[in-house]
């Protein structure tokens, strides 16, 4: 094992300011379809009276809880004490800021009146967990800053620990939090579940991994400099965990569903005949989001090649969006069951005439507000890792921290 | 020169002295006039709501007339809910789904008996209501009688209440408002419902908009009271036939019942 090395960003000017350039000509139309929204108002959405969120929301949680996610790998570095991810520790928790910076932003630019923002932060009621989140996020991005000086500054270094357990349990309350928003709510079948706290949490694993490993490769990648075998296939190991952890919740979540008769209605319809939900539940969650990269990474082939863990990383990504998708907006079509037992025949107010699900269709400039959270967030990321040291110069096999994995080298070395 | 700068301070000018008196008596008079009519014209709403009343509403749904929508034009009208507008290029079916409504029409059928009920709903004004918890600001909060509505001050237009409310009674305001009351005032990008009325509440008005059109049908299916007092008319009605709360598992404790679902 060698020291690790950390060296800013060095692919070329021209290139590295044309993937800026992409990246603010994405986060600039956001901005547009930020002004047009709130200048005309929202009926230029798709969101309407029951469908109160939509796609901006679907973007905005995927890019909060990755934000978590993606500081995991510092937190298996730190509290855990698995040396082989301590090289990763900075990228994991710039990502982790970048990702929430850019949810959290599409989040204000949604709301109806973004220019109140500081009426938010003036006046808290604490009975809401919209009013602790602005505390959690907040201070998670405060924590994870303290947290990359503790690794980068040698002054800091004493720190490191303290901070990155500080961290490590500040993350689960966040996303604890974020899956709390939903699990609170009595009012919506599909939601008021405790296990949907939980399970934003471990999607949180799966999504900031698969985000994490997709910018490592891309950065490494581009400027050349050597990842081996060894931290990839941790990496892509761990993100299969968490990936089948997703699974797993699911089916406990949609098992406890089922087994309660109130919740047959629900459950038929998302199953089987709620259309895009459906859709989306089935291919997108389960399959494109769950069987298939699962496939991938513990193919005792493919899971060694580095395009193929790409894909892997991709598919988690598209799933997760999807995930959200039926979760956020799903969950919000099903009608709400005023009258048990009793079908709605006429309704001034979309009451679910004969279970007809709640309309919603994404438009352009939601879409393009969710993008803008991804650019800034990528933004923040290709700065920070040019101007600032955040990548190791090398994760060879022999340059990485020796762990304990290495002491039993041949057993670990056949397929699984 | 110590005893005479005190001299000094002791000898006051007179004609100093009686300006100071004149312009603290035209001050005064000037100002007086507007501090009292204000007082004056204050004085219905001067006295802050009290717990002592819980306002609320009794639906009998027995009463209530399939194919009448009295109750939801009336409530259009009081709050300058027929002032909206579809936007231009908006499409009429889209924009059913994102104007407000604050008072609908429902009406049911029983899966097994096939028996038909129609009724209006709107806020139920919970003792403890969701969206009162969940709002982040505290824009979305209940009076102390019982009345549940927003802060428009603070609503910073999130729709968090919207997802919590389990009777789907709230509405956002998806477009730039043109004309609007003003005992109701409106303003894109905020949320909305029922707040029975309360500008009447506030000119110790008796009822609401929808009850009186109902009762000007001649249906009499709503009536509004004092649950707290026992002998309001709606606590006479109340103890007589047998009611219940929308999603009664809730345990809300509603501030509108419902006879005969």
């Amino acid at each position: 094992m060698k020291r690790i090395v950390y060296r800013e960003w060095r692919i070329p000017p021209a290139r590295y300011w044309s993937i800026l350039g992409i990246l603010a000509a994405v986060a600039g139309t956001a901005v547009l379809a930020f002004g047009y929204m709130e200048h005309t108002g929202h009926w230029v959405t798709g969101m309407n009276n029951s469908v109160v969120w939509g796609t901006p929301h679907v973007f905005a949680v995927f890019l909060i809880i990755a934000a978590s996610g993606a500081l995991n790998i510092a937190s298996i570095g730190t509290v855990f004490h698995k040396p082989i991810y301590k090289p990763l520790g900075r990228l994991s928790g710039l990502l982790a800021v970048a990702l929430l910076m850019g949810g959290l932003l599409v989040l204000v630019m949604d709301l109806g009146r973004p220019e109140r923002l500081i009426v938010a932060m003036t006046n808290y009621n604490f009975s809401s967990i919209f009013a602790w989140n602005i505390f959690l996020y907040t201070g998670f991005m405060v924590i994870v800053i303290a947290y990359l000086w503790t690794m980068a500054d040698r002054q800091g270094g004493p720190f490191n620990r303290p901070v990155g357990i500080l961290a490590f349990l500040w993350r689960l309350a966040l996303t604890t939090g974020t899956g709390a928003i939903f699990g609170f709510l009595v009012a919506r079948q599909a939601y008021d579940a405790a296990i949907l706290a939980p399970m934003f949490v471990i999607m949180s694993f799966a999504y900031g991994l698969a985000i994490f490993m997709l910018v490592l490769l891309f950065a490494f990648n581009d400027e050349g400099r050597p990842i081996g075998p060894k931290v990839l296939r941790r990496l892509k190991n761990l993100l299969g965990v968490f990936v089948a952890g997703v699974l797993y919740f699911t089916l406990v979540y949609h098992l406890t569903n089922l087994y309660g008769a109130k919740n047959d209605g629900l459950e038929h319809w998302l199953m089987l005949s709620g259309g895009i939900y459906t859709f989306l539940f089935w291919v997108g969650w389960v399959l494109i989001g769950g069987l298939l990269p699962l496939g991938i990474l513990y193919h005792p082939e493919l899971s060694k090649e580095r395009n193929w863990i790409v894909a892997a990383c991709s598919l988690v990504i598209l799933g997760g969006l999807a995930t959200l998708y039926v979760i956020i907006i799903g969950s919000q079509a099903y009608p709400i069951q005023m009258f048990p037992g009793q079908t709605i025949l006429e309704s001034g107010f979309f009451d679910g005439v004969n279970g007809q699900p709640g309309p919603y269709s994404p438009t352009i400039p939601e879409v393009l507000l969710g993008l803008g959270g991804v650019a800034i967030a990528l933004i923040i990321t290709v700065v920070g890792v040019r101007v600032l040291q955040f990548l190791p110069e090398s994760l060879a096999d022999d340059v990485v921290p020796v762990d304990e994995e290495t002491l039993s080298e041949e057993a670990f070395a056949k397929p699984a | 020169m110590k005893d005479e700068n005190e001299a000094i301070d002791e000898a006051v000018d007179p004609s100093r002295r009686a300006f100071m008196g004149v312009a603290a008596g035209v001050t005064a008079a000037v100002v007086a006039p507007g501090v009292l009519l204000h007082a004056v014209a204050a004085a219905p709403r001067s006295e802050p709501v009290t717990a002592d009343v819980r306002w609320g509403l009794l639906i009998d749904t027995a009463k209530c007339v399939d194919g009448c929508s009295a109750c939801v034009a009336a409530c259009d009208r009081e709050n300058g809910l027929d002032m909206q507008s579809k936007p231009e290029s908006q499409s009429p079916l889209k924009w059913d789904s994102q104007k407000a409504v604050w008072i609908r029409k429902v009406k049911l059928q029983d899966n097994q008996t096939g028996r038909v009920t129609t009724l209006p709903m709107m806020c139920q004004h919970c003792e403890h209501p969701p969206c009162v918890d969940v709002c982040p600001t505290g824009a979305s909060f209940k009076r102390a009688d019982g009345i549940v509505m927003v802060d428009r001050h603070l609503c910073i237009g999130c729709r968090y209440c919207m997802m919590a409310c389990p009777y789907k009674a709230r509405n956002f305001i998806h477009e730039a408002v043109h004309g609007q009351l003003t005992a109701v005032p409106r303003g894109k990008g905020c949320v909305e419902s029922c707040n029975l009325c309360v500008h009447r509440r506030d000119f110790g008005e008796e009822s609401t908009a929808c009850v009186d059109a109902c009762a000007a049908e001649g249906h009499h299916a709503i009536v509004f009271g004092d649950l707290k007092d026992p002998a309001s008319p709606i606590s006479q009605l109340l103890k007589d036939m047998p009611s219940r709360q929308i999603r009664e598992d809730l345990s809300l404790n509603t501030g509108v019942r419902y006879s005969g679902v």
